[in-house]
């Protein structure tokens, strides 16, 4: 009889959607029913909106995925499967057959993603099955200065935001004199809206292990550090799992492989600091001190952690390593442009019908990652804006959605292509709304170091507090850009310098946005709670009294089965009667 | 001065050797109390003679440290981007009810929970976020939040 795999998707994303339940049941369920039928559990896949997922195979049928399972449907689900069938209502992908979501995979790439959602990711042999640590014995017979030569031939960029040569990178640090050195894996994934590094790092964190091993070969280093922020436990752990394996497997430690080189690797939490993804500052924490950003140069390449030479690269940046070691620069820049070679990964989130994860070839356009990849948008409001880049970064309105996405066509438009945060935006969205929450975001994060980015980022949030509450005037509009300019030529590291720009990139594209607020003192958007009243329209008004229970404030009168009314003087604008009215007769404006 | 002096020992000769291991020390010190007490920290300052200021420090500059004494459970709150466009105030707003907590309040009287907001919790896609102790909880709505509190007893 043939054996069926029963691959349940346990990332944190499906463990929040209820992933761990429908593990459990099946773990309880097999227990009692001698089934032929292996459970495993993988990461995640990237459809997060479709979590949780589990993976059916084995059967003549070909495997299939099903999403949206639970614990009450999973057991019918599978008998079925097991019986030969496809169920029909849960399947998102099919190997055999049309199923809804199998165009949305085969429309991406995938090089740093490939084993996410396919293999278990606290197994090495999972790993070795796929291919994996094949690439470090063939590093194990070049020379440093072919490995580097092969990174730099591939084109490969940085893909923590800055897209600096990773091959020269790597260069600067093999010369560097000296015969103690580091690398580092920055996980510190604090843009919020992204979560590409927590993928890779709970679904695959072999992959990134062995780039590192990789060019730690390269570098001449014999010691490494994986920075990882503490909102990801789940990280954290399956890093810990890998790096013992990988350890009593020989890969890392001593003299690797018969090699005589040795490199050790460590994680390290970080403590909830955004700055910490800054180079310099995360290297200071490392070391167990404040995450300060100090000055560059010296570039951490001469003078790194404890001030030796240090290379530090992003996790997906050392994702891509093994697969262009294996297979060669050429077929690498096979994909994306002549100056991006490769793919990108993004986590789409927000407004969009398709949220989560894919990788896409790097000069793909926006608005299909957006349309084709990502389905469309999630609800009946229509597209306004989507945010690249984080709190570095950008807000694109429609009219630019065909920008390309590479390095340098995505800086064109005062966005940044950053780490990979896609975030859409409805019609529902306010964008002096988001500018104020980056800026507040912005001026939480910033260590204080410098008077423009701890202060000047104060300014900018309390004028946009100030337009959001109807407060403001149009000569604020240019005290924004002024202040945007000086912190951006005044703060020393990329947190100040950037912290302007979602400011910068809404003023520029949505200006009619901030003036509607300014001169009418009209939210269009109807989120600025100050900018909003209430209204009971007397015709379809019941008199049922729910909106005067709910009223925090008692502001609403009249009497049952009688047309109620608001005491605008009274009014808080909390919005609790517009949500709890079954008839629709409150209106907001 | 301090009452339980061997596991806060124990801690200590753990980490005495390793370089930077200000940080992870202090995290499990934090684990071990709940918190970091200015007294642990002057006991911390003296074994490993590093200045108190140097340790205030640290456990000032990093939002995961706690300087008062927190709830059994820690309730993070996603303050990210696509939890912020996905109405995440509305779910602080049912938090601070259930808990009773006013404004600038964090941690609740019986000390069952403390409310703290983070950046992002990874789970974008699932917005609107919120994680309790180790566990991720998403798509939420103002509605699921007492049944998923009432699940954390004391
Ligand atoms: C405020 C700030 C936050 C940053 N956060 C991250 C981060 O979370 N992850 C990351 O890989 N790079 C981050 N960077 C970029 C790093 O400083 C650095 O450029 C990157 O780790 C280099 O790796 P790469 O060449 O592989 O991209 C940040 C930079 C700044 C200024
Ligand atoms: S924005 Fe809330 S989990 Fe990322």
């Amino acid at each position: 009889m043939e054996k069926t795999i029963i691959k349940v998707g346990l990332a944190s994303c499906g463990i929040a959607a209820g992933a761990q339940e429908v593990y459990d049941r099946l773990e309880a369920y097999l227990a009692e029913n001698p089934l032929p039928v292996q459970l495993k559990q993988t990461a995640c896949i990237g459809m997060c909106f479709e979590e949780p997922v589990v993976e059916l195979s084995g059967m003549p049928q070909g495997s299939i995925t099903l999403g949206k399972v639970d614990a009450d449907n999973i057991i019918p689900l599978i008998n079925e499967y097991i019986q030969g069938g496809t169920p029909a209502s849960h399947v998102i992908l099919a190997e055999n057959c049309d199923a809804p979501r199998n165009e949305l995979l085969a429309s991406q790439q995938r090089i740093v993603l490939s084993n996410c959602g396919v293999i278990d990711p606290t197994s090495l042999e999972d790993y070795e099955a796929q291919g994996g640590y094949e690439a470090l014995r063939k590093a194990l017979a070049m020379t440093p200065e072919d490995i580097i030569s092969v990174v730099k031939d591939a084109g490969l960029r940085g893909r923590g935001g800055a897209g600096f040569s990773t091959g020269v990178k790597w260069s600067f640090a093999r010369v560097a004199p000296g015969d103690k050195k580091y690398v580092v894996c920055n996980a510190d994934e604090g843009d919020p809206g992204a979560f590409m590094d927590r993928s890779v790092l709970e679904g695959d964190p072999h992959k990134i292990i062995e780039g590192m091993i990789i060019g730690a070969l390269a570098i001449g280093a014999d010691e490494g550090y994986i920075y990882c922020r503490a909102e990801y436990p789940l990280a954290v752990h399956h890093l810990n799992i890998a790096i013992q394996a990988a350890t009593a497997k020989n890969y890392l430690g001593q003299d690797i492989l018969g090699s005589g080189l040795n490199f050790t690797l460590k994680v390290k939490e970080g403590a909830g600091a955004f700055v910490c993804g800054e180079e310099t500052a995360l290297m200071h924490s490392i070391e167990g001190k404040r995450g300060m950003p100090t000055i560059r140069p010296p570039y951490p390449s001469e003078s790194g952690l404890w001030e030796l030479p240090t290379n530090i690269n992003n996790v997906e940046t050392w994702a891509n390593i093994a697969w262009i070691l294996l297979h060669g620069a050429e077929e690498f820049r096979k994909m994306g442009t002549k100056d991006s070679p490769g793919t990108k990964v993004f986590a789409l989130a927000g407004k969009v019908a398709g949220s989560g994860l894919i990788e896409v070839p790097m000069g793909i356009n926006i608005r299909d990652i957006i349309y084709k990849v990502g389905g469309g948008m999630k609800s009946h409001l229509p597209f306004k804006a989507v945010q690249l880049g984080g709190p570095s970064g950008g807000c694109i309105p429609e009219s630019l959605l065909d920008t390309l996405v590479d390095y340098e066509s995505i800086n064109a438009t005062g966005a940044i292509m950053g780490s990979g945060g896609i975030v859409v935006m409805d019609t529902g969205t306010c964008i002096v709304d988001v500018a104020r929450y980056f800026l507040n975001f912005t001026q939480n994060e910033s260590c204080g170091k410098c008077t423009f980015c701890r202060l000047g980022t104060l300014r900018m949030l309390e004028i946009l507090t100030r337009i959001t509450e109807g407060k403001g005037e149009m000569e604020d509009l240019k005290r924004l850009e002024d202040l945007a300019v000086n912190i951006n030529k005044s703060s020393l590291c990329g947190l100040g310098q950037s912290a302007p720009n979602p400011v910068l990139t809404t003023l520029r594209y949505f200006r009619d946005e901030y003036i509607a607020h300014i001169e009418e003192k009209r939210c269009p958007a109807k989120v600025c709670s100050a900018l909003l009243s209430y209204r009971i329209v007397e015709d379809k008004c019941i008199g049922c009294t729910l909106c005067a229970r709910v009223c925090p404030v008692n502001c609403i009168s009249g009497s049952v089965k009688n047309p109620h009314v608001i005491d605008q003087e009274l009014c808080i604008r909390c919005g609790e009667c517009f949500k709890a009215c079954k008839f629709d007769a409150i209106v907001r404006e | 001065m301090h009452k339980d002096h061997v596991n806060l020992d124990a801690l200590i000769y753990k980490y005495r050797d390793q370089k930077g291991a200000l940080i992870p020390l202090l995290q499990e010190v934090q684990d071990l109390e709940g918190y970091l007490n200015p007294d642990t920290m002057r006991y911390i300052s003296a074994k490993l003679d590093i200045p108190v200021a140097e340790i205030y420090g640290v456990a000032t500059f990093y939002s995961m440290f706690r300087l008062k004494p927190q709830g059994k459970h820690i309730i993070r709150i996603c303050k990210g981007t696509a939890c912020h466009v996905s109405d995440v105030d509305a779910i602080k707003t049912a938090l601070m009810d259930y808990l009773k907590l006013g404004q600038g309040e964090d941690t609740t009287q019986d000390f069952r929970f403390t409310l703290v907001e983070v950046a992002c919790l990874g789970c974008c896609s699932l917005a609107p976020v919120i994680m309790i102790d180790d566990h991720t909880y998403g798509k939420l709505t103002p509605d699921a939040i007492a049944g998923i509190l009432d699940k954390y007893a004391y």
